[in-house]
């Protein structure tokens, strides 16, 4: 699965990992996270990230 | 120099440091303040602490309107040495003293100080109150460390804002209207284009959050306290927020022996001819903190370095590791640059722009050697092209 990258602040989104601050499970897709999460470091929503 | 009352009870206590010149490689020219605020009511809070160094002066006036054993509560809008330098001295003093700030904050001031402070952790739609006053909390993650927040404070309508709307400016006035607009506006500017323009996407996103509030007041963490320029000082930063262009183009360049130099002039002049104003910047000569300052608001980035050892100048590298970092949106631009043999530098400087962000409109011009008329006509012409796309971009006739 690939990962994501926060453009403003630079934070990856590994899916293996997912995001536990926001019970976000290890193995979930990019695609698959709720479209109102936005990036645990800096709050940038999801179309501010690109795929690396 | 004394505390000043901004607002009813509410203080500006911080410290001005008519000194400063290099703040982590930002040149100062005009020195900056740490500004820190003190409010006195049934509780009293302390807004964010100055820059390690200046506990003494922090004190002295804090002690000018209460004893500051008596504080109740120390926020940390944002966690970075200049304001939570001092936190430790003034929390040996304030026993009892809470520290308010976000989860990160929380995070980051015990990696710096390893203090075993008494914290409240807030995130947005908190608040405190403290008798007549409310301080209300905003989470402003990214503008411009993960941990930054707004504390506003509704029966004031006042805006702690931190970095946010800051300048390195010393002054002997406290406010907008009491300090020169031009240099003002001019700190306000080079303080946006160094330190958050990388961020605009988060700008735009809290000035958005922000518009809900109302405001008379912006204080932020340096320089003066925003109360008559508060509309102009937030329609700038909505231009900044998306790098805006004005109709200037910028011709960066360094020169070993002057034919880079050459090939600038007549790109310059292209330019200028073509109705787009150009100016000449020698990266050697220049410091970074000023360039940046150009690049915020020009239409164009054009990049010039000879070949050394088969790669640009270190003074080329250097500015263009700095505009990188900064990634300016918008701007247009191409790689130029001479050399005497086997070259590499223009490719290489093309990639750094790219990597930048910048559009390449141009295709990379190089010469062996000295440009001769022929090459002095493509650069002058490259100019004029890119004039032509400059001026359809932000719409001139
Ligand atoms: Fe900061
Ligand atoms: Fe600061
Ligand atoms: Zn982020």
């Amino acid at each position: 699965m690939e990962k994501y990258r926060c453009i403003p602040c630079g934070y990856i989104y590994d899916p293996a990992v997912g995001d536990p601050d926001n019970d976000i499970a290890p193995g979930t897709a990019f695609a698959d996270l709720p479209a109102d999460w936005t990036c645990p470091e800096c709050g940038a929503p999801k179309d501010e990230f690109e795929a690396c | 120099m004394k505390s000043t009352e901004i607002k009813p009870g509410i203080y500006w206590v911080g410290y001005i440091d008519w000194d400063v010149r290099d703040f982590h490689g930002y040149q100062t020219s005009r020195g900056s303040t740490y500004n820190a605020y003190l409010i006195v009511d049934e509780k009293i809070a302390l807004i964010d602490a100055v820059k390690g160094g200046y506990a003494y002066d922090l004190i002295d006036k804090i002690s000018e309107h209460i004893d500051p054993a008596k504080i109740d509560y120390v926020v940390s809008n944002h966690t970075e040495p200049d304001h939570s330098g001092e936190l430790q001295r003034i929390l040996d003093i304030a026993k009892n003293a809470k520290v308010v700030a976000t989860q990160k904050g929380k995070d980051g001031l015990e990696k710096y100080y390893e203090g075993n402070w008494d914290y409240e952790v807030v995130k947005t739609g908190d608040s405190i109150s403290l008798g007549k006053n409310t301080m209300e909390f905003i989470a402003t993650p990214m503008l411009h460390w993960p941990d930054s927040m707004f504390t506003y404070i509704p029966e004031q309508k006042l805006l702690f804002s931190m970095d946010a709307f800051g300048q390195h400016f010393a002054s002997s006035g406290r406010f907008d209207d009491q300090v020169d607009i031009c240099e003002l506006l001019a700190e306000a500017k080079i303080y946006y284009a160094n330190i958050i323009m990388h961020l605009g996407s988060t700008v735009a996103r809290t000035l958005k959050a922000a518009e809900k509030l109302e405001i008379d007041m912006i204080a932020p963490s340096h320089g003066v306290i925003w109360r008559s320029m508060i509309a102009d000082i937030i329609s700038a930063y909505q231009d900044w927020a998306v790098c805006k262009p004005t109709n200037k183009a910028l011709v960066l360049y360094d020169s070993m022996w002057h034919s880079t130099e050459m090939m600038a002039v007549s790109i310059a002049e292209g330019l200028g001819n073509g109705g787009v104003p150009a100016k000449l910047l020698n990266v050697s000569i220049n410091d970074v903190t000023h360039l940046a300052t150009e690049v915020l608001d020009c239409a164009a980035v054009i990049v010039g370095s000879p070949t050394l050892n088969n790669g640009m100048l270190p003074t080329v590298a250097s500015f263009m590791t700095y505009i990188q970092g900064l990634q300016p949106k918008g701007k247009l631009g191409f790689a130029f640059g001479s050399h005497g043999w086997a070259g590499g530098a223009v490719p290489k400087v093309r990639t750094m722009l790219e990597d930048t962000g910048v559009e390449i409109v141009h295709e990379n011009i190089t010469c062996k050697y000295k440009p001769d008329a022929e090459e002095l006509k493509v650069c002058y012409e490259a100019g004029q092209i890119l004039a032509e796309k400059i001026k359809t971009n932000i719409c001139l006739p």
